[in-house]
């Protein structure tokens, strides 16, 4: 029923997950701004398949089966996702069987003349995660791409399991490293609402100032790398000045470049002395007084604009279809940012526009993140100014609670992110699930770079920036 | 978008924006100082032969292993212009063959170790390996996972160690120049 529903686009996926004998669906409602978590038993290991009806989950389904052995009946694509075949045991979360060790693996078959293959990766040229595509070219045009993700699949789902709260947060913080503010917001959120534990006002607006800095921190990044693929040097300088000072502020204000660590359950970790915060606020001005240059040089560059105008286009209609979120579904038309359309604590406080773009190519990507940054820099103003008194933190119930489930949904730079977590009567981490933002993107990347020639293909990735090792977990 | 007619020598240039003037003097920054214990740590791993070799000058090449991609983004930084890298003779290369140095980052996982192997593999000799971060040190948080190898010594052999999560940039310097120093001095001609 849910899986017609997501397939006629009456709701969005949210996530797909499982446990040892049963697998969860959360959804969210447009319609009524709400979001759902349905839970269905597999006592015999296997569940009706959703991605038979609403390819979005395909890989999700995919995964759970990697982790738990559970089947999805009548799926179009059973091949393993995670599992490479050199775990020891097969189905690691499940009941585990002895791995049968490492087999071929099927990518999707291509015919015609004069179609070459060039496989690329794990191991990349550059500073970057590793994955691996496969593509199919007709000369340079790309006819078909196919990744292949788990590189960096690091088990973390198994390794919450039983972990108390301050070992599953610094494990949280450190499913990505480029979101860790925003993965220990979700988990700190979702772990209050298992508790049934309000944070103080004080951690909901610092925790939105690390959120915000950490966007603003990785969109000047990717700006400045995309125009970097596009063979504009100097864009990717003067961004990376910019991104370096913010990391800078942001060490200041909490010790740690990254803010890793700094959310945790209950609160925060530390509170930044009033001249740390001073200084971050000077420097949304100064980079925000910029930005009309940023703006003005990158539409003004002819070289530039050849290359990312009509470049990489997603359609408005896979993106809805995808629920995919971030700045790669606001491109393309699709407004959503958990920010407004959940309005969790402080953003119901702040005034903040959310921009949409509906041409869904390199170009929109980039534009909305320079207009991204701009909208963080005055939330960091704001968030700064408004600072409310109080504790930064309150004392969590240890032991005897009554165990409980959360959930959380929580906007960090690529899109929203999902967790939920089941704690123990001890307060410990039963079970915990994230859904990282790339998982609904990453499909749309082989979508995009259809019909493109191959040199393009790095604008069309660094424009997506998905996540590797949030994707793999 | 601006008129791209090819410019005469007599026409004045056109203005730009102003943007990159905003980059005031004052980068890169002075480099960090160099660990002597690290310095002595490399010397004693460091042949004669390779140092004649190589000279100031090394090829860096990264594997993530099984990184969360902090450690990435802080080597990301060394090449901004307050690090600027480059102008110690250490750079990036795109191809393992190219590469002096191996740079690992992650807790090696399971699924990675064989690319790992093989890159170290594709290395000319001599070569060193550089684990960066507390997860090639150590296996961090991750080394009990069924999908973790752990450290990454457990498939290359490790010539120095950069702590933290991630490093900071300066750390990173500061044992990148360790190695370099190690590398030109002494009895370089
Ligand atoms: S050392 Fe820390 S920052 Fe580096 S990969 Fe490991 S967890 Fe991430």
């Amino acid at each position: 029923m849910a899986g017609e529903t997501l397939a006629a686009g009456g709701y969005s996926l949210l996530a797909l997950w499982g446990e040892p004998d049963c697998v969860h669906l959360s959804f969210w409602d447009a319609g009524s701004g709400a979001a759902a978590v349905m839970t269905l038993p597999c006592p015999e290991g296997r569940f009706p398949s959703i991605g038979r009806l609403h390819p979005p989950a395909l890989r999700l389904e995919r995964t759970i089966h990697d982790l738990f052995g559970l089947a999805a009946e009548e799926s179009p694509d059973a091949r393993p996702w995670l599992d490479h075949g050199v775990w020891e045991t097969r189905f690691p979360l499940g009941k585990t069987s002895p791995s049968s060790g490492p087999t071929p693996y099927p990518f999707l078959p291509t015919e015609g003349e004069e179609l070459h293959q060039v496989p690329v990766g794990p191991v990349h040229a550059g500073i970057i995660e590793p994955g691996h595509f496969r593509f199919t070219a007709a000369g340079e045009t790309v006819v078909r791409l196919e990744e292949r993700l788990g590189y960096v699949h690091r088990g973390v789902e198994g390794l919450l399991r039983g972990e108390d709260l301050e070992q599953a947060a610094a494990l949280a913080a450190r499913i990505s490293g480029d979101t860790t503010a925003a993965y220990s917001s979700a988990f700190a959120q979702a772990v209050e609402a298992a508790l049934d534990v309000e944070a103080p006002s004080l951690a909901h607006w610092l925790r939105a100032l690390c959120v915000e800095t950490e966007r603003v921190a990785n969109h000047l990044g990717d700006i400045g790398a995309i125009c970097n693929d596009a063979a504009f040097a100097r864009m990717h300088a003067f961004c990376s000045v910019l991104r370096e000072k913010i990391l800078r502020a942001a060490d200041l204000c909490f010790g740690h470049r990254l803010m890793m660590d700094q959310i945790i359950p209950g609160g925060m970790r530390t509170v930044p002395p009033g001249e740390a915060l001073r200084k971050l606020r000077e420097l949304s001005e100064e980079i925000t007084a910029s930005l009309p240059g940023i703006l003005q040089v990158y539409e003004t560059t002819p070289s530039l604009q050849d290359r990312v105008v009509g470049t990489g286009v997603l359609s408005r209609a896979l993106a809805s279809q995808y629920a995919s979120g971030g700045v790669i579904g606001r491109a393309s038309g699709r407004l959503f940012d958990a920010r407004c359309h959940l309005a969790y604590p402080p953003y119901s406080s702040l005034r903040f526009s959310v921009p949409v773009r509906e041409e869904g190519d390199v170009d929109a990507r980039i534009s909305i993140r320079i207009r991204e940054v701009e909208q963080s820099l005055d939330l960091i103003r704001q968030i700064i100014d408004g600072l409310p008194e109080g504790p930064a933190s309150k004392p969590l119930p240890q032991e005897r609670v009554a165990p409980g489930e959360g959930v959380a949904l929580v906007e960090g730079f690529r899109g929203d992110l999902f967790a939920w977590v089941r704690l123990d009567e001890r307060a410990c981490v039963e079970r915990c699930h994230f859904r990282d933002p790339s998982w609904f993107q990453w499909p749309l990347l082989e979508a995009v770079v259809y019909g493109n020639i191959i040199a393009d293909f790095p604008l069309c990735n660094k424009s997506f920036n998905c996540s590797y090792s949030g994707h793999d977990l | 978008m601006t008129s791209d007619r090819p410019r005469s020598a007599s026409s004045p240039r056109p203005r730009r924006p102003t943007l990159f003037g905003l980059i005031r003097s004052g980068l890169p920054e002075p480099p960090p100082p160099t660990d002597d214990t690290l310095v002595r740590d490399l010397g004693l791993r460091v042949q004669e032969r390779a140092r004649q070799r190589l000279g100031r000058s090394l090829a860096l090449r990264l594997v993530d292993a099984g990184s969360c991609n902090g450690c990435e983004l802080e080597l990301h930084a060394l090449q901004n212009p307050f690090y600027d890298l480059e102008r110690f003779g250490l750079r990036f290369v795109a191809s393992p063959r190219h590469a002096d140095v191996l740079l690992v980052t992650g807790a090696v996982t399971r699924n990675m170790r064989e690319a790992l192997e093989r890159t170290y593999q594709a290395i000319p000799d001599p070569k060193w390996v550089v684990a960066v971060g507390d997860c090639p040190a150590t296996g961090g948080l991750f080394s009990q996972s069924y999908a973790c190898v752990g450290p990454a010594s457990a498939v290359v052999p490790i010539d120095l160690t950069i702590p933290g999560c991630p490093p900071r940039p300066q750390d990173l310097l500061a044992g990148l120049l360790a190695l370099l120093e190690s590398n030109g001095k002494p009895g370089r001609r």
